[in-house]
């Protein structure tokens, strides 16, 4: 690891040539495809599974309360209302993936913003920022979470808010510091050289270098924020029901753990599902996308 | 040295400085601000209202508002609760033990197998046992510990009936083996996270170290693989993660907080999640502001243990 070449030696690489062997050894690390397969699985269920199923989300079977997973009509069982788990299940995964997706994206464009100014403009200013940023990381993100959730009138919108207001500082700190070497660089001084605006300098010539560490930290925040949204939901202080997420099927789970442990197991192993994809994924894209690893293989 | 220690106390006090205004940013945001306790109490005028916000000074300037109430923390006068009156500090501290002992033993056993790990990972590189392990750590990584936690009291507790479900002592016989057997469930959850993130740092570290000069230098002078393993590179590979333990302070206290609130133990998250539920506004800004200062203090002596170790990291 010491030998490896500077940091970001091979980022300013000529793009078509430098894209394939990443490509391709994104396709060859086989966790990573395993977490894109169970990410494509896991979204085209939600997105069609629950017209294919004769039940509905608040469809009430009483003749099949507390049904155990694979012995009867309902698949995955049924909860203390007859409602079908899977069916359930699917519609949860729309919600909690969205707000997954969506506070990422939130997150990230805020954190490339905040990173992109501190490291450009740098200074007193930038300083001022980045301390800031290790300010806020010193609370723990949970504690954070919920003291905001406590705070606003829960629901999909705000819940995605507030993962997003928790989650952006990571994006901000990668792009500050690649900003700051990457300004100091040839290229770069080249294109100021030449008179080129600060925002076409910043948005053309800096950011396309640093996508690939933002896209490693954003597959990651996708994780993150699906398993915040989960805990958050199962407190109770996340999304409501009648709207299911992951979380919040959990969340009276844990008085049925004697008579009906599936209701509490299975939401669970679909959240590690979606989150382990999410991981692996990040897992692959930053082998894949970081030059310096070259060296090793 | 002295030169490094001022700087490093210097920016300590720089970020405190930033985690209070956080933390008063916070206190406004609540519904009545610091005068919810009185707003939401009812059948209360807005002129008593009005004067109760006089009295507190709350129609000062917002910086003469801050600078008083950062006064009032630095005195240890951190507000009162809602609930029962009591100093929201001495609530605190009362709680502050039991999530020290989770969290102490769990790091416990997280350094002692995830450095087992760890090293195992990197001496034997891509290896199955290699493969295995950073799989489980991603796997670890992944899993809520909330639900972790469920499965774990489903298996222990409702299956096997070997261990107690929840809270510090069953009522009635409060023994120190009691004690221990409501720990284990808690702990091990927590150990989970901890022992996935370690075994993965230290796993990068040692391989950092066994690729060093020094290391080749040992095995050529004709010394023991193993002596070269734990007397060099070991001990080399360990410095770094001072640092390490003391960035993961956030996630363990967070984690410690969830598995407080599936365990019912009597910690600091337990009370953290009462005092949302009771709305109870100065103790939850309390936990924030004091576990905020925790992280603050635990990464500013992490530094000065890694300064003292490696004194490499001074002159840079």
């Amino acid at each position: 690891m010491s030998a490896a070449a500077p940091l970001g030696s091979a980022l300013p690489a000529p793009a078509r040539g430098a894209r394939r062997p990443a490509l391709r050894r994104f396709m060859r690390h086989r966790l990573a495809m395993f977490g894109l397969a169970a990410i494509v699985i896991l979204v085209v269920a939600c997105a069609i599974g629950p017209y294919l199923s004769p039940y509905g989300p608040l469809t009430i079977d009483l003749r099949h309360r507390f049904q155990p997973p694979f012995l009867g009509p309902h698949l995955l069982g049924t909860d203390q209302l007859g409602r079908d788990l899977l069916v359930r299940l699917l519609l949860a995964g729309r919600i909690s993936l969205t707000v997954g997706f969506a506070a990422m994206g939130l997150s990230t464009v805020f954190g490339v913003i905040v990173g992109l100014a501190a490291g450009f403009y740098g200074g007193w200013a930038g300083t001022a920022l980045m301390r800031f940023v290790d300010a806020v990381l010193c609370f723990p993100q949970i504690f954070l979470l919920l003291t905001l959730a406590a705070l606003v009138s829960p629901g999909v919108l705000t819940i995605t808010l507030i993962v997003a207001l928790t989650s952006w500082m990571e994006v901000a700190r990668v792009v500050e510091g690649q900003i700051r070497s990457l300004r100091e660089r040839d290229f770069a001084v080249a294109a100021e050289a030449i008179g080129v605006s600060d925002t076409h300098l910043m948005l053309r010539e800096l950011l396309p270098n640093v996508m690939a560490p933002i896209v490693v930290a954003a597959t990651l925040t996708v994780a993150r924020a699906i398993l915040l949204e989960s805990y958050a939901s199962y407190l109770g202080y996340g999304i409501q029901p009648p709207t299911p997420s992951w979380g919040n099927m959990l969340n009276n789970a844990q008085e049925y753990l004697t008579s009906a442990p599936w209701l509490a197991i299975v939401p669970g192993i679909v959240i590690t599902l979606a989150v382990t994809g999410f991981n692996f994924l990040g897992d692959g894209l930053r082998d894949a996308l970081d030059p310096r690893l070259d060296i090793h293989r | 040295m002295i030169r490094f220690l001022i700087r490093r106390i210097g920016q300590s006090l720089v970020l405190l400085v930033l985690v209070s205004m956080i933390g008063f940013a916070l206190l406004h945001l609540t519904p009545g601000g610091p005068l919810s306790q009185f707003a939401l109490t009812p059948g209360m005028s807005a002129a008593t209202l009005a004067q109760i916000s006089h009295a507190m000074g709350l129609d000062r300037p917002l910086p003469i508002q801050y600078l008083d109430w950062a006064g009032h923390l630095l005195r240890g006068d951190w507000g009162r609760s809602y609930r029962d009156q009591q100093p929201v500090l001495d609530i605190i501290v009362s709680h502050l033990w039991a999530t020290l002992e989770l969290m102490g033993s769990s790091s416990l056993l997280a350094i002692i197998f995830g450095t087992w790990v760890g090293v195992l990972g990197a001496i034997r590189r891509y290896s199955i046992a290699d493969y295995l392990a950073t799989i489980g750590a991603m796997i670890g990584l992944s899993i809520p510990t909330f639900w972790f936690g469920l499965v774990m009291i489903y298996i222990f507790s409702v299956w096997l009936g070997w261990l107690p479900s929840g809270d510090m002592y069953a009522s009635g016989h409060a023994s120190f083996i009691d004690y221990l057997r409501h720990l284990i469930l808690p702990c091990l959850v927590l150990t989970l996270v901890t022992i996935a993130t370690w075994s993965r740092y230290m796993r990068a570290s040692m391989l950092d170290v066994i690729s060093q000069d020094y290391i080749r230098t040992a095995r050529a002078k004709g010394l023991r693989r193993r002596a070269v393993l734990v007397r060099h590179a070991l001990r080399n590979a360990l410095l770094p993660m001072i640092t390490i333990a003391g960035l993961q302070l956030p996630t363990l206290l967070g984690g410690a907080l969830v598995t407080e609130t599936v365990f019912t133990w009597p910690g600091m998250g337990r009370l953290f999640l009462d005092s949302i539920g009771y709305r109870d506004y100065p103790v939850v800004m309390g936990l924030l502001m004091f576990s905020a200062l925790l992280v603050l203090i635990g990464n500013l002596i992490a530094d000065l243990l890694y300064s003292i170790a490696d004194p490499r990291i001074r002159l840079s």
